[in-house]
C-alpha cells in the first residue's frame, strides 16, 4: 500500500475509505472495533494526500490507515480497555505510540476490541461482547488483542497496534493468520498504555506482512523520556533486516528449537506446520538445533503470579472518584466513599478482572509476598538465564506460537486454567523481556485454521525477528502462491 | 481525652519510666517540578491547575524520576552523615485514599536512598546523638477539603473537594532510630532535633522547610519502658505536629498520658494520634499495628536509581557548613552571649542577622533591630520577620546612617515605617520624609534659646548646677524640631548657654 501511495496509484483517502467501507460491511459479524472514527480518519487521510502531493510525506507509511487497540490512550476517541468502568472515557492525552502514528501521518481508523484490561486469551472477556475470528465466525480471534488481529485478518485495517503482556499480539496473530510482533521490553514506549502488568506489557504491530510490521515498528519504536523504562538507544535497522530476510538467504544463522515448547500438549496440525517451517529455514541455509530451556515449564505459574500482582495495584485507581463509571449503591441514603467504590467496582469490573485483582491482592499481602511474588521473581530470573544460555548457542529460538488453533467461542470460558494454557509458548518472552514475532505458518490439517510460527531473539536484537520472519514468509508464500490471508473465507464487502 | 485517661505529673513519669522517642520528619522539597512529572510545584495556586495525566494518575500515564529531587535527597542524606545507596528502587505502597490519585503512593520501602546516619543535638549544653535509620524519597498526596460540616472534617460534611496540586510533590522522609537515655530532656530533645533538622534543611537550600505551610511535618513516636529495664515499650505515633513548641508539648503530653495508663495497670494501644494545638492534647486516630498491609512491591514503571560515586562526591563537595558548627563560629565572631545567641536562633533571626552583619552592620546592632524592632512589628502584623519586606541590606544601611549621625533611633524607626510601607530604599525614605537630623547650628541655637526662654524655672535649676534637669529642655527642643535634632549636641548647647 505504501508503495502504491508513493507511486501515486492510490490515495490515502481511497485506502481509508476502503477500510471504512469494509468496517461498515463486515464488522457487524466480526466485531473487531469498539469505536470507529470515520470523520477523523478521512480528515487525516486528506492531510496525508496533501503532504504526498507536496512531496513531503511524514514517513514511509504516511497515509496508510491503522487501527489501535482500545488500551492505548487517544484524544478525541474513547479509551475503554474493553471495560464498563471506563465506558465513554475520553483521555486528555495521546499515548506516545499514538502521537507517533499521528506524526508519521497514519490515519487512525478507530479502537479495536479486547479482553477487559487485556485479561484473557480469547477476547470473550470484553465487556462489549466478543470478537469473532474471520476464518470461522464461531471461533475466538485470540486474545487479548483479538480485535486488532481480526481487523487486519478481515481487511478492515491494513495495520493495527496491539499490546502483548503474555502473548496478546502473537497468539491472536497465530490464530488469525496475521503477523504479530512483541518488541523488546522497553523498545517501544508504554506511556499511555493502560497498564495490566507494567513489567510485562509491550506495544507492538499487527500486520499482514513481516515488512509492514517492520515499517510500523520503526515508527512507534525508540526512546521516550516519558517512559523511564524505555531503552535509550537507537532501534536496530528493522526494515533493512526484513528486506534482507525476504531475499531468502539465512546461511550462517543458528536456529534453536525449544524442546519444552514443541511436543506434548500441541495440536498435531500445529506441530506439522511447525516442522515444515523448520525445513524451509534449513533450506534457506539456517542450521537448526534443539535447545532446552528447563525453567520454561514454570513460566505459566510465574506469569500468573507476577501479572495479577501488578494488575491488582494498577486497577486500584478505578475508584469512582475522578473519571469513569460511578455507581451509587442501592438503598443507601448517603453512601460513603468506600460504599460508592464498592458498588462501582462490582458493576464495572468483569469476572476475569475481579479474579485477577483478588489473586494479586492475596499474593502481595504480608505473609504471602515472599512465598508468591518473591518466588515468582526468582523463577523469572531463572527463565531469563535460560534465554541467556540458549542465546549463547543459537541466534534465535523458535516454537509454535500457540499450542492449538482457534477454539470455539464459549468453549473455555468456564475453565480459566485451560484458557491460560494458550499463552504457554508466548509467556517466557514477556517474563524475560526478549522480543518475539508470530508469522503465519499455514493451516492445520484437522480444522483448516491458521497456525503460527514464533521466533524469539535476544533483547534489543529485534532485527533478527524480521530477518527470519521475512525469510520464512517468502518461502511459505512461494509454496502457497500468495499470502495465507488470501485463503481466508470471503466476508461480503471486505476490501481485499 | 477520655475519662479513663489521667495525666501523671511529669516528674513522677520520670521516677518510674524511661522514655524512648522516634521521629519521622517529612520534608517537602522545593524542586521546580514534581517528583515524577514536569508539573510546577508553586504554593497557593488555584486548585487543580498544576496537574497532568501523571500526577493525576490517569490510566496509562507513567512516572519519570526528577533528577533534582534525587540530588536533594542525596544532599540531605550526606548532611545527616548517611550512607548513600549504590542502587535503590521505588516501591508501591498500596492503600485507598480519595486524595491519592493512583490509590498507591510511590515511595521507597526496603531500599532507601540514604541510611545509617546521625545528627548531634544540643540541649542545654548536653549533646545527644540521634541516629538516623533512613531517609527515603516519596511523593506527596493531594489535599481534601470537606465542605458543609462545622468542623472541616469529613464527618458531617455535605461534600468533599480534592485539590491535586500537591499530589506528586517530592518528599523526603527522615526516620530516626529509637532515641533513649534522655530522661527529663526527652521533650526538649525532640524539639531541638526538629529545630536543628530544619536549620540543616534550610542551609542546604532544598526546602523552604516552613512548618506553618506544611513543608516540614513531624510525626512523633513515643513509648515508655519501666525505668532501667532497657526494653522498648509500645509506642503511639502522633501525626503531623506542626510547630517546634508543639513537638515538645506533644512528647510531654504523651509521656504523662502513657504513664497514667501504665500506672493504672492498663496497656498502651499502638495507634496513631492527632495533636490538638489549641488544647494541647492528643486524641486517638486510627488504630495501627505492624500488620498494616500496604502490599509493597517494586514500582515496575521506574528504573532503579543508581547514583554514581562520582556524583555523590560532587554533591558532598556542595554541602554547606554544618549549621551547628557555623553557629558556634559566628557566636564567637559576634561576641554574643549564649542567651543572646539562643534568642536570635529562637526568633528565626539567625540567618537575617548573619546577612545583616555581612552587609557591614555591627553584630549587636543587627541583633537589636531584628529581635527588637522587627520582631515587634512581625508580632503586630502576625507575620514572620523574614516576611516583613525589610531586608538585611536595608537594616545595615539604616544602622550605617545612625552610625554616621544622620539618623537617631527614633528617626530610624520612621525609616522602617517607610520600608514597611514600600516607600523605597532607606535613603529615599530619609529624603522623601525629610528625616535627616538637623545639624544647622543656627536653627539649633534658636530652638535652644526659645526653650530656655519658655522654661525659666528649669533654666534656673540648671544654672544652679542641677544638670539632670537639662532633660526637660532637651525634650522641648526635640519636640519643636520634630525629633530631628542630635540630642547630644542639644545637651551641649543647653549646658553651654546656662553655664
Amino acid at each position: 500500500m505504501a508503495r502504491a501511495l508513493a507511486a501515486g496509484e492510490t490515495t490515502s483517502v481511497e485506502l481509508t475509505r476502503a477500510a471504512l467501507d469494509a468496517i461498515a460491511a463486515v464488522d457487524g459479524l466480526v466485531h473487531a472495533y469498539l469505536h470507529v472514527d470515520a470523520e477523523g480518519a478521512l480528515a487525516q487521510a486528506a492531510e496525508s494526500d496533501a503532504r504526498r502531493a507536496a512531496g513531503t510525506p511524514a514517513s514511509a507509511l504516511d497515509g496508510v490507515p491503522v487501527a489501535v487497540k482500545d488500551v492505548l490512550a487517544t484524544t478525541g476517541l474513547p479509551t475503554t480497555c474493553g471495560s464498563k468502568i471506563l465506558e465513554g472515557w475520553l483521555p486528555p492525552y495521546d499515548a506516545t505510540v499514538v502521537a507517533r502514528l499521528k506524526a508519521a501521518g497514519l490515519p487512525i481508523l478507530g479502537k479495536t476490541n479486547m479482553d477487559e484490561f487485556a485479561m484473557g486469551s480469547s477476547t470473550e472477556h470484553s465487556a462489549y461482547g466478543p470478537t469473532h475470528n474471520p476464518w470461522d465466525l464461531e471461533r475466538i480471534p485470540g486474545g487479548s488483542g483479538g480485535g486488532s488481529a481480526a481487523a487486519v485478518a478481515s481487511f478492515q485495517a491494513p495495520l493495527a497496534l496491539g499490546t502483548d503482556t503474555g502473548g496478546s499480539i502473537r497468539q491472536p496473530g497465530a490464530v488469525t493468520g496475521t503477523v504479530g510482533v512483541k518488541p523488546t521490553y522497553g523498545g517501544v514506549s508504554r506511556y499511555g498504555l493502560v497498564a495490566m502488568a507494567n513489567s510485562l506489557d509491550q506495544v507492538g504491530p499487527v500486520t499482514r506482512t513481516v515488512l509492514d510490521a517492520a515499517l510500523l515498528h520503526e515508527i512507534i519504536g525508540g526512546h521516550d523520556p516519558f517512559d523511564s523504562t524505555s531503552v535509550d538507544q537507537p532501534l536496530p535497522p528493522l526494515v533493512e533486516a526484513a528486506r534482507q530476510g525476504a531475499a531468502g538467504d539465512l546461511s550462517g544463522l543458528k536456529v534453536g528449537v525449544i524442546t519444552e515448547l514443541s511436543g506434548e500438549g500441541y495440536q498435531a496440525g500445529v506441530l506439522a506446520r511447525f516442522q515444515e517451517s523448520l525445513e524451509l529455514l534449513t533450506q534457506a541455509g539456517a542450521e537448526v538445533v534443539e535447545v532446552s530451556c528447563p525453567h520454561f515449564v514454570h513460566a505459566l505459574a510465574t506469569y500468573y503470579l507476577v501479572m495479577p500482582c501488578e494488575a491488582s495495584s494498577n486497577l486500584a485507581k478505578f475508584d469512582a472518584m475522578r473519571y469513569g463509571l460511578r455507581v451509587l449503591p442501592e438503598g443507601v441514603e448517603s453512601p460513603s466513599a468506600e460504599e460508592v467504590m464498592r458498588a462501582t467496582r462490582d458493576a464495572g469490573f468483569g469476572d476475569e478482572v475481579k479474579r485477577r485483582i483478588i489473586l494479586g491482592t492475596y499474593a502481595l499481602s504480608s505473609g504471602y509476598y515472599d512465598a508468591y511474588y518473591g518466588t515468582a521473581q526468582r523463577v523469572r530470573t531463572l527463565i531469563s538465564r535460560d534465554f541467556e544460555a540458549a542465546f549463547e548457542k543459537v541466534d534465535v529460538l523458535v516454537s509454535p506460537t500457540a499450542p492449538t488453533t482457534a477454539f470455539k467461542l464459549g468453549e473455555k470460558l468456564d475453565d480459566p486454567l485451560a484458557m491460560y494454557l494458550n499463552d504457554l509458548a508466548t509467556i517466557p518472552a514477556n517474563l524475560a523481556g526478549v522480543p518475539g514475532i508470530s508469522v503465519p505458518s499455514g493451516l492445520a490439517d484437522e480444522d483448516g485454521l491458521p497456525t503460527g510460527f514464533q521466533v524469539l531473539a535476544p533483547a534489543l536484537a529485534d532485527d533478527r525477528l524480521y530477518r527470519v520472519g521475512a525469510a520464512l514468509e517468502a518461502a511459505l508464500e512461494a509454496q502457497w502462491g500468495g499470502p495465507l490471508l488470501d485463503k481466508a473465507p470471503t466476508l461480503e464487502g471486505a476490501a481485499r | 481525652m477520655s475519662a479513663t485517661e489521667t495525666l501523671v505529673p511529669f516528674t513522677d513519669v520520670l521516677a518510674a519510666y524511661d522514655p524512648a522517642l522516634g521521629l519521622e520528619v517529612h520534608v517537602e522539597l522545593n524542586t521546580a517540578t514534581k517528583m515524577f512529572c514536569g508539573c510546577p510545584t508553586g504554593f497557593g495556586a488555584e486548585p487543580n491547575t498544576q496537574v497532568c495525566p501523571t500526577c493525576l494518575g490517569l490510566p496509562g500515564a507513567m512516572p519519570a524520576v526528577n533528577r533534582v529531587a534525587v540530588e536533594s535527597a542525596i544532599r540531605i542524606g550526606l548532611a545527616l552523615n548517611c550512607e548513600i545507596a549504590e542502587w535503590c528502587r521505588f516501591a508501591r505502597k498500596n492503600y485507598f485514599y480519595p486524595d491519592m490519585p493512583k490509590n498507591f503512593q510511590t515511595s521507597q520501602y526496603d531500599e532507601p536512598i540514604a541510611f545509617e546516619g546521625w545528627m548531634d543535638v544540643e540541649v542545654e549544653g548536653e549533646t545527644f546523638r540521634v541516629e538516623i535509620e533512613r531517609a527515603h524519597m516519596e511523593e506527596d498526596t493531594g489535599k481534601s477539603l470537606h465542605v458543609g460540616g462545622a468542623t472541616g472534617r469529613i464527618h458531617g460534611a455535605d461534600y468533599s473537594l480534592v485539590d491535586y496540586n500537591r499530589a506528586g510533590i517530592p518528599l523526603i522522609e527522615i526516620v530516626t532510630k529509637p532515641i533513649t537515655g534522655m530522661g527529663e530532656k526527652a521533650p526538649a530533645v525532640a524539639r531541638a532535633y526538629v529545630q536543628q533538622l530544619r536549620e540543616l534543611i534550610v542551609a542546604l537550600g532544598v526546602s523552604e522547610a516552613r512548618m506553618d505551610q506544611g513543608n516540614l511535618r513531624a510525626d512523633v513516636n513515643l513509648s515508655l519502658a519501666p525505668k532501667g529495664s532497657g526494653v522498648l515499650g509500645t509506642r503511639t505515633e502522633t501525626k503531623n505536629v506542626n510547630s517546634f513548641r508543639s513537638v515538645e508539648r506533644a512528647v510531654r503530653f504523651e509521656m504523662q498520658r502513657h504513664a497514667g495508663i501504665l500506672g493504672s495497670g492498663g496497656s498502651i494501644l499502638q495507634e496513631t494520634r492527632h495533636w490538638h494545638e489549641d488544647t494541647g492534647v492528643t486524641t486517638s486516630g486510627r488504630e495501627k499495628s505492624d500488620a498494616d498491609d500496604y502490599r509493597y512491591f517494586p514500582e515496575p514503571d521506574l528504573v532503579p536509581v543508581a547514583p554514581t560515586r562520582e556524583w555523590v562526591e560532587e554533591l558532598r563537595a556542595t554541602l554547606p557548613e554544618n549549621p551547628t558548627q557555623k553557629r558556634a563560629r559566628l557566636q564567637a565572631d559576634w561576641g554574643f552571649s549564649d542567651m543572646e545567641m539562643r534568642d536570635t536562633v529562637g526568633a528565626g533571626a539567625f540567618g537575617l542577622v548573619e546577612a545583616t552583619v555581612a552587609a557591614g552592620c555591627p553584630p549587636q546592632a543587627a541583633r537589636k533591630w531584628w529581635l527588637g524592632e522587627m520582631a515587634r512589628r512581625a508580632n503586630d502584623s502576625g507575620t514572620e520577620i523574614a516576611d516583613l519586606g525589610v531586608t538585611p541590606l536595608d537594616v545595615a544601611r539604616v544602622q550605617a546612617l545612625v552610625d554616621e549621625g544622620s539618623l537617631n533611633d527614633k528617626l530610624a524607626r520612621q525609616v522602617f515605617d517607610g520600608l514597611l510601607a514600600g516607600e523605597g530604599t532607606p535613603d529615599e525614605i530619609v529624603a522623601s520624609r525629610g528625616l535627616a537630623i538637623v545639624s544647622d547650628e543656627g536653627a539649633l541655637n534658636a530652638a535652644v534659646d526659645e526653650a530656655i526662654a519658655a522654661n525659666p524655672d528649669v533654666a534656673d535649676k540648671i544654672r544652679d548646677g542641677k544638670h539632670a534637669a537639662a532633660g526637660a529642655l532637651i525634650g522641648a527642643v526635640m519636640k519643636q524640631m520634630r525629633g530631628q535634632a542630635d540630642a547630644a549636641r542639644v545637651r551641649e548647647l543647653v549646658l553651654e548657654k546656662l553655664a
